[in-house]
């Protein structure tokens, strides 16, 4: 019952000094305002970024090849010898295989969703008559062709079918670009036509079944006709070009929903580490996932998201200073009320509370005042910055924990002074 | 004096110094002994410096003599501590000052209301309460205003209402007419002989002016520390 008319008291008090209520809670409000506004800038970045990494696929683990770290010796002078890696080309048994890949698959077939097996058969070029087509051909199998052509983006014919792959089948689909360029633009003209690529002085001969369509990248600076555009062709049939076994130094394994992929990668790091390149003197599999790159992004925007809202914080510090000083004139200036209250049977107790709720009131209100001026504030640095605003919860419930914080730290002293006044002296005071 | 009457201050030997132990050790009262029975209309006066305000602490329970006995109402004030006392200027002691000290922010009602707050009575006893008291001392229509709005006068009567709001066993008056003009004065010593006629009530009137004590029923003169003198006024005691 007093805590509420206290309440009421001090916030008839700030209402009666406008100015100097506002004056007193400027650094409050400021401080609240731009940690808030801070806060809501780091958090719309790190949201905005979140969904584009995960429209990229953050279940998808990229196992690669990659050199071993090389391992270091320290004799007995201190001395220390570096024992580089042996080899730093790449030889047909290092690589990832078809083996290693079924392997994985089969031993987490729940977790795994699949795997994209590509192969790149280099850079090529095909002519009819006077018309040729800039293409690099690639090796796809299911699972990546359903990546790399979207079911909406094929335009005319089909995506490969089983037998295509399992037979090496010598099949490609082609670009719309493609097409502009050796079929007038007609896409169904080209399904069924034989083609002869030229790879490198060689001839390889593939029948179109399929024309998806090209996006351009927009930094392109090359004309539209000397594009050079992907033909898929399927990826034992790019294997058999090349003249090889199966052999990748890259492969994207798909997760299925609900997978820990963090946890997931390194178990299945391990196991081929472990299994398939143990006795590998240069060579080993690492992964990575976008899940991990951007948990590291994420982590590092917050980190500085928090160090600028700690120096927003230290305006915070000097505006609860302000607080104390005019709690402590306004004690001074009422000396002889404190002095009436306690004649009329005041305790220390409700006299320290009266002016701490004073002090939390100015607080508070400091605190809501700047809560929502960084908010607008956020608001508008996220809209300037083209990120969708995001405020956060936490960061509003903060401004008031921490402004309540600061009212009690910086208004005890003052309320203290208060309460210790003799009655006597207090009444007197002129 | 009837000897049956029940004792409200019960003073005995009252002492009070101050710096003590340093070379400009004061004594300002020396061996004060007062008695005042319930219904009394007691005057002390007294020229400047002669110690009434300290002796007015000291019966207030805002101050504790250095030496002596006093018990008020039955409580021992020299064995209270700190919160005991604000307990007993909050209960049974009702204090008017010279200079009104009403809290000038809010209404004269919320001054009025404060010591009842204070005393922890439920929001609505303590307005119905503070509304017949400020009808009392016919302020009725003014008890919203604030102190600011309000001559001196009318300032002294919401004061007036304000030390009776818990129904202490005594009001403690310190020059309450001092800062008003005669007429005014007047009016504020009138509510003064209705509250100890009609109500009962205990007062302890200090003043310099021996005209309003005069009006009471004892008058202590008190000089440099000491009670120098003991006479009736001119009202006698209720019956």
């Amino acid at each position: 019952m007093l805590l509420l008319e206290n309440i009421l008291m001090a916030l008839s008090g700030l209402k009666a000094n406008k100015m100097r209520s506002l004056l007193t809670m400027l650094g409050i409000i400021i401080g609240i305002a731009s940690v808030i506004a801070i806060n809501t800038v780091g958090n719309s970045m790190t949201s905005s970024i979140q969904s584009e990494f995960e429209e990229m696929g953050a279940n998808n683990i990229s196992i690669g090849v990659s050199q071993k770290s090389s391992s270091s010796e320290t004799d007995e002078w201190g001395m220390t010898f570096n024992e580089g890696p042996h080899s730093t080309t790449m030889s047909d048994e290092d690589y990832l295989n078809d083996d290693i890949l079924t392997d994985i698959s089969e031993k987490w077939p729940e977790d795994i969703k699949g795997i994209m097996r590509e192969a790149s058969a280099g850079s090529g070029t095909v002519t009819i008559n006077d018309d040729y087509a800039y293409v690099s051909v690639k090796g796809e199998n299911d699972f990546g062709l359903d990546d790399a052509i979207d079911d909406d983006k094929l335009l005319s014919g089909r995506k490969f079918k089983n037998r295509d792959y399992t037979e090496a089948r010598k099949v490609c689909i082609v670009s719309d670009y493609f097409c502009n360029n050796l079929y007038a633009g007609d896409t169904s003209a080209a399904i069924g036509q034989n083609v002869k690529v030229v790879i490198s002085n060689k001839n390889y001969y593939f029948t179109i079944v399929g024309v998806y369509e090209y996006e351009d990248s927009e930094y392109s600076s090359t004309s539209e006709a000397d594009t050079e555009t992907s033909m898929y062709v399927p990826v034992d049939t790019a294997f058999d070009l090349l003249h090889k076994d199966s052999q990748y130094s890259e492969v994207t394994l798909a997760t299925a929903s609900g997978v820990n992929v963090d946890s997931f990668m390194e178990e299945v790091q391990d196991y081929i580490n472990k299994r398939y390149y143990r006795n590998n003197e240069s060579f080993e599999v690492s992964t990575f996932s976008m899940s991990s790159i951007l948990e590291s992004m994420t982590s590092q925007l917050t980190m500085m998201s928090l160090a600028i809202s700690i120096i927003a914080g230290i305006s915070l510090l000097v505006g609860g200073i302000g607080v104390m000083n005019i709690m402590l004139v306004s004690i001074q200036e009422r000396t002889r009320e404190i002095g009436t209250r306690k004649a009329l049977g005041a305790t220390n107790t409700s006299i320290r509370l009266q002016f701490i709720v004073e002090s939390i009131v100015l607080c508070i209100v400091g605190g809501i005042i700047g809560m929502f001026l960084g908010l607008i504030l956020g608001a508008v640095g996220s809209e300037k910055l083209g990120y969708a605003a995001r405020a956060s919860t936490g960061s509003i419930i903060f401004a008031i924990v921490f402004s309540m914080v600061i009212g009690v730290f910086f208004g005890y002293y003052p309320a203290n002074k208060a309460a210790q006044m003799n009655p006597i002296d207090a009444l007197r005071y002129e | 004096m009837s000897k049956e009457k029940e004792l409200i201050i019960d003073a005995k030997n009252i002492y009070k110094r101050y710096y003590i132990g340093q070379p400009n050790e004061l004594e300002i009262l020396h061996g004060i002994s007062l008695k005042v029975y319930k219904g009394e209309f007691v005057a002390i006066v007294g020229a400047s410096g002669s110690g009434k305000s300290t002796l007015m602490n000291i019966i207030g329970a805002l101050d504790k003599p250095t030496e002596g006995e006093y018990m008020l109402d039955g409580v021992d004030i020299m064995k209270a501590k700190d919160k005991e006392l604000s307990a007993i200027r909050n209960q049974k002691i009702g204090f008017v000052f010279q200079t009104y000290n009403l809290i000038s922010r809010t209404s004269a009602l919320k001054n009025v209301e404060l010591p009842m707050l204070y005393n922890g009575v439920p929001s609505k006893e303590r307005i119905e309460r503070a509304k017949k008291l400020m009808a009392m001392v016919d302020m009725d229509e003014r008890m919203h205003h604030t102190p600011d709005e309000l001559s001196g006068g009318q300032k002294q009567r919401v004061a007036i209402a304000r030390a009776m709001a818990n129904d202490p066993a005594i009001l403690l008056c310190d020059e309450p007419t001092g800062a008003l003009d005669s007429h005014t004065g007047r009016v504020v010593m009138d509510i003064f002989h209705k509250l100890n006629e009609e109500q009962g009530k205990t007062i302890v009137f200090i003043t310099h002016s021996p005209e309003l004590a005069e009006e009471c029923q004892r008058i202590l003169t008190l000089s440099d520390g000491m009670f120098i003198g003991e006479r009736e006024g001119k009202v006698n005691a209720p019956a």
